[in-house]
């Protein structure tokens, strides 16, 4: 701070310039307004990175939506008003692609959640090889989920060892993702099982923030472990779990792309557009037919349909408990 | 003294992001043409791009060094992407204002390409119509619309049957003399068929996956094979329907995974994984899977055959095909199209067979002793003379609905009829589509 010694001296001069050098010289003159301006700059410069690369394209996408846009094409973009929309609310497969990611969200996040709790929970019991376990249940979390697909893959296909498990059991072989109807559990399954990792760090976290005194104070009360589990583990909780829905949900969102890309059988969303997801969707609208417009109408209802489940999920699952 | 500079350094530093950040959207274009085109001494170079297919990228390197020397004050670069990504590269590439001079494109992906401006037709006086029609094999004119045509191939491929002679032996059948005709295929691949007491399959007599040379099979194969025709004369007409060869080429396709019970869609994930681990004895496949067999399977026993034919002999064909870019003109225009006269010459195409194992697009240069006789290649270049290219409005869509209509049968149990209808039905669509802002 020794830079800023002589500021003060200057500090006198200020009222008097005109009103063009006030501003720079009130800036020159306090030791204050100078940290400010540092600070906020430093701020600032990756807001702007921020609103060159994320705010302003995802504002053109709103554009871009309302034309009718050839990616390939250089000529004028015609304005086409909703007629994307419409288009879209037409099409059976976007449709179709709505529903499953809503199946990918509920049964992904929920089946996320309540793994991360139970694993979270055991890990919080055990005294040893706790680290064992913990690295154990997040390998999966940080390896390669193009990896973990296709072997997945393998594992799940006809002649995989799972169908010969189930042959020796005496069960019927599965076609898992060769069946319209399994293969979007299949690969949600796999999401889950990867993501636990991630949720278990957050829960364990969760976790060590709950004061023992109050597992004290339910023993004495003769609180049985459900009571305790329910009335006090779950509620203290919940800023844990509105944390972890909320980003599950939009990481869901995203990785339900590379996951179906790498797992559906036909690489974009088959059987039958039964495990499409609209991010899917929308990376083939426009890179593979170069429809941007209809590709970025899309995404502006993915991302109205996003808001609002965020909404909704801070709404309904945030509640104050106070003990 | 210090201060100042602390001032002018953030000064500089958020000039230079707000910058960065709004250049992309106005001068790039500009620059870009005046940067790229002419260097100092006024020479010209060219932007090529290819997918990223490693023995045609090294050839590309070896021809472009000798055009370089043939031709002096050109220049040509070349830039390759990974096949599954390359649409979308060049689509992000076309806002920017970047892009190639002169793009190697599927055929498939031409007409979307001319229909969204982003090429120009080859000029006639370095390709007239008539010499590309005598000389060339008639299946580039899959890339000729609005009477122009709008790329010229240096190679074509075809598909045709590979065969594991060791499992032919092994199930009693000559392998020396392949299934030529429908039945006899039929009756090979259920020959070559082992399954366990569960009913699963253990050997599929032949491979069978719509998403990889299936759907091709079925429409330049099977179809006309039995009689039939995808598309009218005047390519705006799905008329697959119109003949009842077309059902029964539908019928005959899908009696694999069903009827015959010799195939899997999806056994041993795919096709090629399949038949490279001799898990599959039979599948029909392109010449461009010779270099992919050579280094991944060198030891296996395979051999190739024209595809069993019915009424009469068809196969599929397609090609990688070189177009120019619409912004070109004046002396890059010239040196374009010297450098795509150079590629389509005869000499670069026999260099191509030898390098990638893709077959000569001129009948000329193809139909040399020294190729008809070639084991491997013998039999696909024996198939040029009765091969088609489909004309596609949209390859990826019309792909899609042909697994579609397969998996409605095989999965959802349709009538093989209706789902045939549909498929019919959908993909006039597209044409309609196609052709309603023509």
């Amino acid at each position: 701070m020794e830079q800023f010694s002589d500021s003060n001296h200057n500090h006198d001069k200020k009222p008097d310039r005109k009103e063009k050098k006030s501003l720079t010289s009130k800036f020159r003159g306090n030791l204050k307004y100078q940290k400010y301006l540092f600070v906020y700059t430093c701020l600032l410069l990756p807001i702007i990175f921020y609103l060159g690369i994320r705010i302003l394209p995802t504002l053109f996408t709103f554009n871009v939506g309302f034309r009718d846009w050839n990616l390939l094409s250089t000529d004028i973009q015609p304005f086409v008003g909703f007629e994307n929309y419409v288009t879209l609310f037409k099409d059976e497969v976007f449709i179709k692609s709505i529903f499953n990611t809503l199946i990918y969200i509920v049964l992904g996040v929920s089946g996320q959640l309540l793994f991360g709790i139970v694993v979270a929970l055991l890990l919080h019991k055990i005294n040893r090889f706790v680290g064992f376990f913990r690295v154990i249940y997040f390998i999966p979390y940080v390896t390669s989920i193009v990896a973990i697909s296709w072997v997945f893959q393998w594992i799940l296909m006809g002649n995989g060892i799972i169908n010969d498990v189930l042959i020796n059991l005496g069960l019927p072989p599965q076609p898992f993702l060769n069946s319209p109807d399994q293969a979007i559990y299949v690969i949600i399954g796999a999401m889950i099982w990867q993501s636990i990792g991630f949720q278990m760090i957050l829960f364990l976290a969760g976790l060590e923030n709950i004061p023992e005194m109050l597992y004290e104070a339910a023993n004495i009360d003769g609180a049985s472990s459900w009571q305790k589990f329910w009335h006090v583990t779950l509620p203290l909780l919940n800023p844990t779990i509105v944390f972890s829905a909320v980003i599950g949900t939009i990481t869901f969102i995203q990785v339900s792309f590379t996951q179906v890309v790498n797992m559906s059988m036909d690489g974009s969303g088959g059987p039958l557009d039964s495990t499409i997801s609209v991010v899917v969707y929308i990376y083939q609208l426009a890179f593979r037919q170069f429809d941007m417009g209809l590709a970025s109408a899309a995404t502006v209802i993915l991302f109205l349909f996003i808001l609002a489940l965020t909404i909704f999920q801070m709404k309904v699952l945030t509640k104050k408990f106070d003990y | 003294m210090y201060r100042k500079w602390q001032f002018m350094l953030l000064g500089i530093l958020l000039l230079l992001v707000l910058a960065a950040c709004s250049g992309g959207e106005e001068d790039s274009s500009s620059d870009a043409k005046t940067d790229e085109s002419e260097g100092a001494d006024g020479e010209i170079t060219l932007e090529y791009w290819q997918y990223s297919f490693d023995s045609k990228v090294t050839l590309m390197d070896e021809l472009i060094a000798e055009f370089e020397e043939a031709n002096p004050g050109i220049k040509v670069e070349q830039t390759n992407f990974p096949y599954d990504q390359y649409n979308e590269q060049v689509a992000a590439q076309v806002p920017a204002g970047r892009g190639p001079d002169v793009i190697n494109l599927f055929y498939g992906w031409v007409p979307t390409y001319v229909d969204a401006g982003y090429l120009q037709p080859l000029p006639q006086d370095a390709f007239p119509h008539d010499e590309i029609e005598s000389e060339f094999f008639p299946l580039v004119e899959a890339t000729k619309m609005d009477g122009e045509y709008w790329t010229i191939p240096t190679a074509v491929r075809t598909l045709a049957l590979f065969y594991n002679k060791d499992l032919f032996e092994e199930a009693g059948l000559d392998p020396e003399s392949p299934p030529t005709t429908w039945e006899e295929l039929e009756d090979y691949a259920v020959q070559l068929t082992k399954a366990d007491d569960s009913g699963r399959l253990e050997q599929s007599g032949m491979a069978w996956e719509p998403a990889q040379q299936g759907h091709q099979w079925l429409r330049d194969g099977l179809t006309i094979q039995a009689g039939g025709q995808v598309l009218s004369e005047d390519r705006k007409d799905v008329v697959w329907a119109d003949d009842p060869a077309g059902l029964e080429a539908f019928k005959y396709w899908l009696s694999f995974p069903t009827d015959l019970g010799t195939s899997e869609q999806g056994f041993y994930t795919d096709d090629v994984t399949a038949f490279v681990t001799e898990k599959a004895a039979m599948n029909i496949d392109g010449s461009f899977r010779i270099g992919t067999l050579q280094s991944d399977a060198p030891d296996l026993n395979y051999a190739v055959a024209p595809l069993p034919g019915k009424d009469a002999q068809s196969t599929n064909s397609s090609f990688w095909t070189n177009g120019i870019t619409a912004g070109v003109e004046g002396e890059k225009l010239e040196a374009a199209t010297k450098f795509l006269e150079f590629l389509t010459s005869d000499d670069v195409m026999e260099r191509w067979l030898d390098a990638t194992g893709e077959l000569p697009a001129k009948e000329a240069v193809a139909m040399q002793d020294k190729y008809v006789n070639d084991e491997i290649y013998g039999p696909f270049i024996e198939s040029l003379p009765f091969a088609n290219a489909h004309f596609f409005v949209d390859e990826t869509k019309e792909r899609d609905l042909v697994i579609d209509a397969a998996n409605k049968v095989l999965m959802e149990g349709m009538d093989p009829e209706e789902a045939f209808n549909e498929l019919v039905e959908s993909t006039q669509e597209l044409y309609d589509a196609y052709w309603s802002d023509k």
